[in-house]
């Protein structure tokens, strides 16, 4: 297999965005009226003079404070029923069918649902923690379930604790699963997270300016929010991965 | 006197062990010899405590008290060489790590892992591993694959000076040579068939 050098994957990516913002500047010369597609060029202005106000900082601090306690409530809950589920038969039987239930239920059930229930400003993070908590839990049971029934034996025989037989044996076999679990639930957190703020409007969200972007007809500030997401979910993808690799890197296995 | 008296097991439909007994003998290394499938892995099992028979019993030791080497190297597969020995071997004895990398000819190999190891030296590195732990029981489930006859003349000698049983299992005549005993099996249902 041929290896990437650095100087190579950023020429192939930045011919890639080049080649897409050609695309939406010709569709954008196509339709010709900013109101259905603005031309990237007015994104950006707009984008710019949205990030020298306070409002704009605050707005996108707090909407990323939401989807990551979202991320982390719905990744420690995940976790915990993940390992109940996989130490005993009746556990899985009670708990599989309710987590089941949360992957499958709309979302817009569950914002309009914890919206009765909750305060507004909670309802974003609920949100995004019950999105993220199935796709946890489904890969960590994975993980555990596929742990190496010969080393496991091997671990019984040759007399480790619990504790270590849980470090050397089992986490390393669901490590890959729960990295695998975080950057899929990241782009559900953020989605579902930004979903639930349009639907109840938080004072200081994302979800809140993309909402008021259609009563307005402000098509040029709805892309600016929209590129706003994007931007926290990739900066939020390479922090976590470069906090896995760097703990896998400092820390013994 | 660690025995199996009147042991039976059976496997599904299977019987492996039906109503078996076997003194071990108390000193020195047993090669345990006979066709594939006989049952001679399920013995090694059966006294560790990783089978639970059927009717009989294992007398004269608990498997904590056994050692078992199985017939697959399994080791974990992200820890170096030297961790896959500290790992067995309780804190105040840590030190004696160096002494069973030295039996193995592992010296130099710390830092390896096991996907960087020879299948010969992944062998001896488990074997090592298995007798650092210690007991009161050996049980070595064909410990000699891929390691050549000199290394095991010197592995061999190093089981002699256990202070404690070795039950060796092992299909090749020249470690038979080297042992003290060896019992020749048959099965499946197992059964002895002579010195």
């Amino acid at each position: 297999m041929r290896s990437t050098t650095f100087p190579d994957k950023l020429l192939k990516g930045t011919a890639a965005l080049v080649f897409w913002l050609a695309v939406w500047q010709f569709g954008a010369w196509q339709v010709g009226r900013e109101l259905f597609l603005p031309a990237p060029l007015s994104v950006l202005c707009r984008l710019m003079q949205l990030a020298q106000t306070g409002e704009f900082w605050l707005t996108a601090g707090l909407s990323l404070g939401r989807v990551l306690l979202g991320m982390v409530w719905g990744t420690a809950l995940g976790c915990v029923l993940a390992v109940l589920t996989a130490s005993s038969r009746w556990l899985d039987a009670i708990l599989s069918p309710a987590v089941r239930v949360v992957r499958a239920t709309p979302v817009a059930s569950f914002i309009l649902l914890v919206f009765l229930w909750t305060q507004r400003d909670q309802v974003p993070v609920i949100i995004a923690a019950l999105m993220v908590l199935p796709v946890v839990w489904g890969n960590v049971t994975r993980g555990i379930r596929e742990c190496d029934p010969k080393l496991l034996e091997m671990a019984r025989m040759y007399r480790f604790s619990g504790w270590k037989t849980v470090r050397l044996i089992v986490l390393p076999s669901v490590r890959p699963y729960f990295l695998s679990a975080l950057t899929t639930s990241m782009g559900l957190a953020w989605k579902s997270g930004v979903a639930a703020e349009a639907l109840v409007w938080p004072k200081w969200a994302i979800g809140t300016q993309i909402y008021n972007t259609k009563l307005y007809l402000e098509t040029a500030d709805l892309f600016a929010w929209t590129l706003v997401v994007i931007l926290l979910s990739l900066m939020l993808e390479r922090l976590i991965t470069a906090l896995i690799r760097r703990a896998e890197g400092g820390s013994e296995p | 006197m660690i025995a199996l008296e009147g042991v039976t097991l059976s496997y599904g439909e299977k019987r492996v062990l039906e109503d078996f007994s076997l003194v071990i003998p108390p000193h020195g290394v047993t090669v345990l010899s006979g066709p594939s499938g006989c049952g001679k892995t399920t013995l090694l099992r059966l006294l560790a405590g990783l089978e639970k028979p059927e009717q009989g019993r294992v007398v004269g030791v608990t498997p904590r008290q056994t050692v078992l080497l199985f017939q697959e190297d399994r080791l974990i597969p992200g820890r170096t060489v030297l961790e896959q020995l500290t790992d067995v071997l309780p804190p105040e004895r840590r030190d004696e790590a160096a002494r069973w990398l030295e039996l193995a000819e592992l010296t130099g190999e710390e830092h390896t892992l096991p996907r960087q190891l020879s299948g010969g030296m992944s062998r001896r590195l488990a074997f090592v591993r298995a007798l650092a732990l210690g007991g009161e029981l050996y049980l070595l489930d064909e410990p000699f694959t891929g390691i050549d006859l000199p290394r095991r003349k010197r592995l061999m000698q190093a089981l002699r000076q256990l202070d404690a049983p070795v039950l060796l299992v092992s299909h090749e005549p020249e470690v038979a040579d080297m042992a003290e005993r060896v019992l020749r099996l048959d099965g499946p249902p197992l059964q002895v068939c002579g010195p």
